[in-house]
Formats: structure tokens, C-alpha cells, sequence
């Protein structure tokens, strides 16, 4: 492969770079014919990233094309071609990428001002084909805003907060703070954010939901997308299917995939969030009304006789069954039944615990080519799915029935 | 029990912000006492911790909120007594910033929180709304006896400080160098501050500092007949002091030390409608 980025797309290129080191360690790259990509995912399987450069992003633009060409590297010797955003944007002026086979290196070489070269020469992996299927379009609800407003949202949340859930109505969004059940739950301070669809480009939900994903990837999305400033989509479902933030541009395509819970375990700060999926979260009038009366608590105060009439308080809410809500994704792949059959076995030994965190992974279809010759092949079939679970599967490979 | 009240005023909003700020700066758990005209922050830390106490009051009157409603555990005992981390409320109070309005109040949720919710500009008619549930323990009332204000401690010298910023620039760089530090003064104005090890030694001079008069209470009386000159010090730990030199975010109008001769330091922050007092007890 051969190709050239000039002006303010190496910057974008090095933005996107960037954003995928807060997903995963390594950085597949593939150049196709319909533009070059650059995937992730993490560790546990739970996030995707992929970033897709059209070849008119490219002042230049040449896949291999025989043999077909894929890698993959750690995202953090990309990351150091791309080290500084702000002395990229003052000094480089075009950044090639070369594929170098006799060395088996693929090179990254930055020309800066005044004739100065920066050559990298990274080593690399041969690699299967990283892919995400999902579907969008089956997705009951969609919203799409301007970067600004959901950066503006998480911003409100601590950066030590993992794990945020959306709740959607007809007409709001809500933005909480999602706690697991655990030691210091009670010492959490617990953060929510309303805000209305009119803030939103495009607001279409169909049913109600609730859904919990993890806070940081999306940080790493929104990074990229406040300095492009293109509008971000989320598509998503029931929980426990996969929420998908996207960005669209003439030539650039951007896809985050984020398992989300597959219980609602409901949170205990919301007490009318039930074990069911509950199509109204609260109302922020809880705001608006501004009756003191509403605001009265009464409280254990020792030496208060009168202090004892205070309600005990309301008994958690019981677990709900851990297999009520899972989807088993199919698997597309045949090599992967062991890995596959691993991780089916560790679940069925937690399902005697509450039903604490569990991410579904979005189960990538990975497999290492055994030549390339055969990379097409696996192209097609390596996929990875996301979303795309069945019901019978469901059933017969549901852990939690007895 | 309640409490409710209601900010508008961006400056009233900025000002208690930077008083929980440096509480937040000066300690991860304190008691917040309300009563119907004043608000506290109290801490009166453990021997084993290093024994530094913080008390700290913002006069309600003076003008931090709009609305100010409370119903203390009884009528006799107009008061509320809450144990809580101003880490969060300033994390809470800091996402609040540009708010249009901002409201406190305490709420019974998955268990006692101060509830704080910022009403915020938006794109739209509708405004967004944040709120922060900040968990907080209710300190029974048996207990209040313990946080009691402290009495200003029959002192050998009373100084005005320097600029902290100053004074934090030393003791920064002298922290560097020893665990402790000496603070002394005298009643001609003059301040020094010096650490000494086996290796060096240094010591940094303040002149022309001004000794506050106490009026005639009783506190005076040991100062009253020494001899100008004559330094009073107190060796603390060079952490805490730095740590209240660095948690400083609201000017002092008025910033005065009085040592008690090897026993402790105690600082007096003035400004507006809040003080601040902290105490260093001095190390063998």
C-alpha cells in the first residue's frame, strides 16, 4: 500500500489515531479498496472502533492488491508517530504511508516544514480481519447531536466513573451515573443529567429504554468528534445489545461498538427504575417543584424521640434473574468454538452470584490467516458479530435456565 | 429534619465554590454543620493523623444564597449535623459553574444525601438539568458536643501573615528539603520560617509584618508583658502547612498567625462573610 495524507488530515488521521488508544493495545489496518481502515477493540471484547478513510481522503490512495495486505500493530508506536497534536499541526505538511514488504516494516514518514524528513519504521503483525457486525438500521432508537452537547454531558461525570447509563423517553434523554452494587456504593455520589430532545438534531426512539455502557470509550469517540465536529449518532436497542456511536463525513466513516449491560440491575438511587424494563424514568420535576414539603426526609437522629418515625428504608429490589435478558450471539466461526466455549464456562460458574456486571462480548470472529492466500476468504467469512443474536440460541445455550 | 436552599447569583455561586474548593483541599472528610444563619465546616482530625483541626464559617447573611430554608432536629436544636467528602460537593459544585440556578437540598435517596441540581443553559426552550446526589452521614445528636468551636488559644504571638502566595513559594521549596519547619515570630512585626538538617540549613525572614491588637480579653494577656524581640516558635509538619498554603483559593482580606510557644499554630484567615481557622500542633 501506498498513500499520501496532506494539510489538516494527517491531523484528523493522528486525532483518530489517538482516539483508538483509549480502546484497545493494537491497531489493525487494513487497506481496502473502498478506503483504508483502522480498527480496535479491547481486551474483554466489549468496544469496537473503526475508522474508515476514503481514498478521496487521500491525496494519494493504492491498496495492495495482490496479495491482499492487512496488519496489525500496538496502537502506541502509531500513537508515537502521531505524538504531539499541536506541533503536528504547525510543522507537518504530509504524511506517507508505505508498506515496505522486503522489511516487513510499514512506514510512516512525516514531511515537516523546511524540508525536515521524520521517518518511522513500525514493525507489524500479519493479522485476521477485524469486524463488528452490526446493524444499524434495525436499531429502535436513534439520536444524533453536535459533539458540543454530549461532550458538554460527560463532562459532568467524574473521570473515575466507569460506566454510564442512558435511559430514553418520547421526549428526554437521561445521562446517570451507574454504580455497581458493592462496598462503597453508598459513598458514591451519584450524578444525573436530563436533557430534551429539542437539543437534538435527530431524536427518534421507539420504545423506551435503559440502557449502561462504558463512559471511557465514548470520551475517546467524543475526543475525535469535538475536533471534527461532526455530529455523533447513537443507535441503540433493548439493553444488553450493543450501542452504536457513529460519525459520517463525505470521507470519513466512524463506528463505535459498545456492549451495554445485559441485566437492569436497577440502580438503588432510582427508586422507580424497576427490575423491569421501565418505559418513563423519573420526570425532572423533582427540580422544578419547588414545594419544600417534597424535599422532607425524616432521619435517625438518636436522641430525637420524635425522630423515630422515619420508614425503614425500602428493601432492595431482588436481583433479577441474570439470564432474562441475554443474547447469545451467533458465532460465525468455527476455530473459535474453544475460546468461545471458555467464556460460555466461566459464566455459568457466576451465575450462582448476583447478577453484577456483565458486558457481553461482541464476540469478533478472529482468526489468524494461515497464509494470505486465503484472505479473502476469511474475509467474508471472519465477521464479527455484534447484534445479530438468535432466539432459539438464546434458549438452548442460556446458562441461567435450570 | 430539612434543608433548602437556592443560589442565583453567579458571584455568590463562585464564592462558595472556591470555599469548598479549599476545604476539599484540606481535608477528604469533614463536618458540615447548618444552622438557620451560618454555615460550617468543621474538622477536628485524629492525634494519630496529625492532629490539625479546620473550622470554618460562612455567614448565611452574607449573601451566598437566595433562599435559605431549615428545620433543624427540633425547635430547641435548630441545627443539622452532616458528615460528607468536599471532594464531591466541589467536583459537584465545579460542573455547575455556568448554572443558571442552583439548588442544595438534603434528600433521603438510597440514603442521606446533599443534593445539589444546577439548572443549565441549553440549545433549547428547555433547560438541562444536573443533579449530584453527594452521600452524606447524619451525625447524631449526642455526638454534636464534639464539634464545639475552638477557643483561640492563649497565644505568645499574634502576626499577620504574607502574601500566602509568597509564603507558599517557600515552604514549597523547603518541603523539599526537611519534614518539619520551624515558625517563629516576634512582636516587632518580624516572621521567620526555617528548616534545618544535617545537611543545611535555611531559614527565610519576614519583616514589618504588623502584630494585630486583641483588644483586652483575656487571650492577650501572656504577649502583653514580653519582650518585643523575643521570637515565639512552633516546629510543625512542613506537609500541613503546605497543604493549607496550597489549598488557598479565597484572597484573605486579613491573614494572621498566633503561635502558642511549642505547642501549636494557629492561622486566621479573614474575608467577607468567611473565616477560616486552622491548626498545626507543633512536633517534638
Amino acid at each position: 500500500m501506498d498513500c499520501m495524507v496532506t494539510g489538516g488530515n494527517v491531523k484528523v488521521l493522528a486525532k483518530a489515531v489517538h482516539s483508538l488508544s483509549r480502546i484497545g493495545e493494537e491497531m489493525y489496518l487494513e487497506p481496502q479498496e473502498d478506503g483504508l481502515t483502522l480498527r480496535t477493540v479491547n481486551s474483554s471484547r466489549s468496544a469496537y472502533a473503526c475508522f474508515l478513510f476514503s481514498p478521496l481522503f487521500f491525496q494519494k490512495y493504492a491498496p495492495c492488491r495482490n496479495p491482499v495486505f492487512r496488519c496489525k500493530m500496538t496502537v502506541k508506536s502509531v500513537q508515537a508517530v502521531f505524538r504531539s497534536l499541536s506541533s503536528l499541526e504547525k510543522t507537518v505538511e504530509r504524511c506517507h504511508i508505505e508498506l515496505n514488504r522486503e522489511k516487513c516494516r510499514l512506514t510512516f514518514t512525516l514531511h515537516c516544514k523546511h524540508g525536515l524528513l521524520k521517518t518511522h519504521n513500525l514493525s507489524f503483525q500479519d493479522s485476521e480481519s477485524l469486524q463488528a457486525v452490526f446493524d444499524t438500521d434495525s436499531c429502535a432508537n436513534v439520536l444524533r447531536a453536535q459533539p458540543r452537547l454530549l461532550v458538554d454531558t460527560v463532562l459532568h461525570f467524574p473521570p473515575s466513573l466507569e460506566e454510564v447509563s442512558v435511559s430514553v423517553s418520547a421526549e428526554r434523554v437521561w445521562f446517570r451515573s451507574h454504580v455497581e452494587e458493592g462496598a462503597d456504593q453508598s459513598r458514591a455520589m451519584l450524578t444525573e443529567l436530563c436533557l430534551s430532545a429539542q437539543e437534538f438534531e435527530h431524536f427518534a426512539v421507539s420504545h423506551p429504554t435503559h440502557i449502561t455502557f462504558c463512559l471511557k470509550e465514548m470520551r475517546g469517540l467524543l475526543m475525535f468528534a469535538e475536533a471534527s465536529g461532526l455530529p455523533v449518532s447513537l443507535y441503540f436497542d433493548e439493553p444488553g445489545r450493543p450501542v452504536v456511536l457513529s460519525l459520517t463525513d463525505s470521507v470519513l466513516e466512524v463506528s463505535f461498538v459498545l456492549a451495554t449491560l445485559s441485566e437492569e440491575s436497577p440502580p438503588l438511587n432510582h427508586s422507580n427504575s424497576s427490575a423491569e424494563r421501565k418505559p418513563n424514568p423519573p420526570p425532572p420535576d423533582d427540580f422544578l417543584n419547588d414545594d419544600i414539603d417534597s424535599y422532607l426526609i425524616a432521619m435517625e437522629t438518636s436522641e430525637l424521640a420524635g425522630g423515630s418515625d422515619c420508614p425503614p428504608p425500602p428493601p432492595p429490589p431482588p436481583p433479577c434473574d441474570p439470564g432474562v435478558s441475554r443474547h447469545r450471539p451467533r458465532e460465525g466461526e468455527e476455530e473459535e468454538g474453544e475460546q468461545e466455549e471458555e467464556e460460555e464456562e466461566g459464566e455459568e460458574t457466576e451465575t450462582g452470584r448476583p447478577p453484577n456486571k456483565k458486558f457481553r462480548s461482541l464476540l469478533f470472529g478472529s482468526v489468524l490467516p494461515t497464509s494470505s492466500q486465503a484472505a479473502n476468504q476469511t474475509l467474508r467469512n471472519q465477521e464479527v458479530l455484534a447484534s445479530d443474536s438468535e432466539e432459539e440460541e438464546e434458549e438452548e445455550e442460556d446458562p441461567a435456565s435450570p | 429534619m430539612r434543608f433548602r436552599a437556592k443560589m442565583v447569583d453567579v458571584g455568590c455561586l463562585n464564592n462558595f465554590t472556591r470555599v469548598v474548593n479549599t476545604i476539599s483541599k484540606l481535608t477528604k472528610t469533614c463536618t458540615l454543620r447548618l444552622t438557620t444563619d451560618n454555615l460550617f465546616f468543621m474538622l477536628s482530625d485524629k492525634v494519630a493523623n496529625g492532629g490539625v483541626s479546620m473550622w470554618c464559617e460562612l455567614s448565611q447573611q452574607g449573601n451566598f444564597f437566595d433562599e435559605f430554608q431549615l428545620e433543624g432536629v427540633s425547635a430547641e436544636a435548630n441545627e443539622i449535623y452532616l458528615e460528607l467528602q468536599p471532594e464531591n460537593l466541589s467536583r459537584a459544585l465545579r460542573t455547575a459553574q455556568n448554572a443558571k440556578s442552583l439548588k442544595i437540598k438534603l434528600t433521603k435517596k438510597h440514603c442521606p444525601c446533599l443534593t445539589l441540581a444546577a439548572e443549565l443553559p441549553s440549545l433549547s426552550s428547555v433547560s438541562r438539568v444536573v443533579t449530584h446526589d453527594i452521600p452524606v452521614d447524619v451525625i447524631p445528636r449526642r455526638l454534636w458536643q464534639d464539634f464545639k468551636e475552638p477557643i483561640v488559644p492563649d497565644f505568645d504571638v499574634s502576626i499577620y501573615l504574607p502574601p500566602l502566595k509568597t509564603m507558599k513559594n517557600v515552604v514549597d521549596r523547603m518541603k523539599n528539603l526537611s519534614q518539619h519547619l520551624v515558625l517563629e515570630a516576634n512582636l516587632n512585626g518580624e516572621m521567620n520560617l526555617k528548616i534545618e538538617t544535617d545537611l543545611v540549613s535555611v531559614s527565610t525572614h519576614f519583616k514589618d509584618l504588623g502584630n494585630p491588637s486583641w483588644g483586652d480579653d483575656g487571650s492577650q494577656g501572656p504577649s502583653r508583658d514580653r519582650a518585643p524581640e523575643v521570637m515565639a516558635h512552633t516546629r510543625v509538619d512542613i506537609k500541613k502547612l503546605q497543604q493549607f498554603l496550597a489549598g488557598q483559593q479565597v484572597n484573605p482580606s486579613k491573614a494572621m498567625c498566633n503561635i502558642v510557644n511549642k505547642r501549636m499554630v494557629h492561622f486566621i484567615l479573614l474575608h467577607e462573610d468567611v473565616s477560616l481557622q486552622y491548626f498545626i500542633p507543633a512536633v517534638a
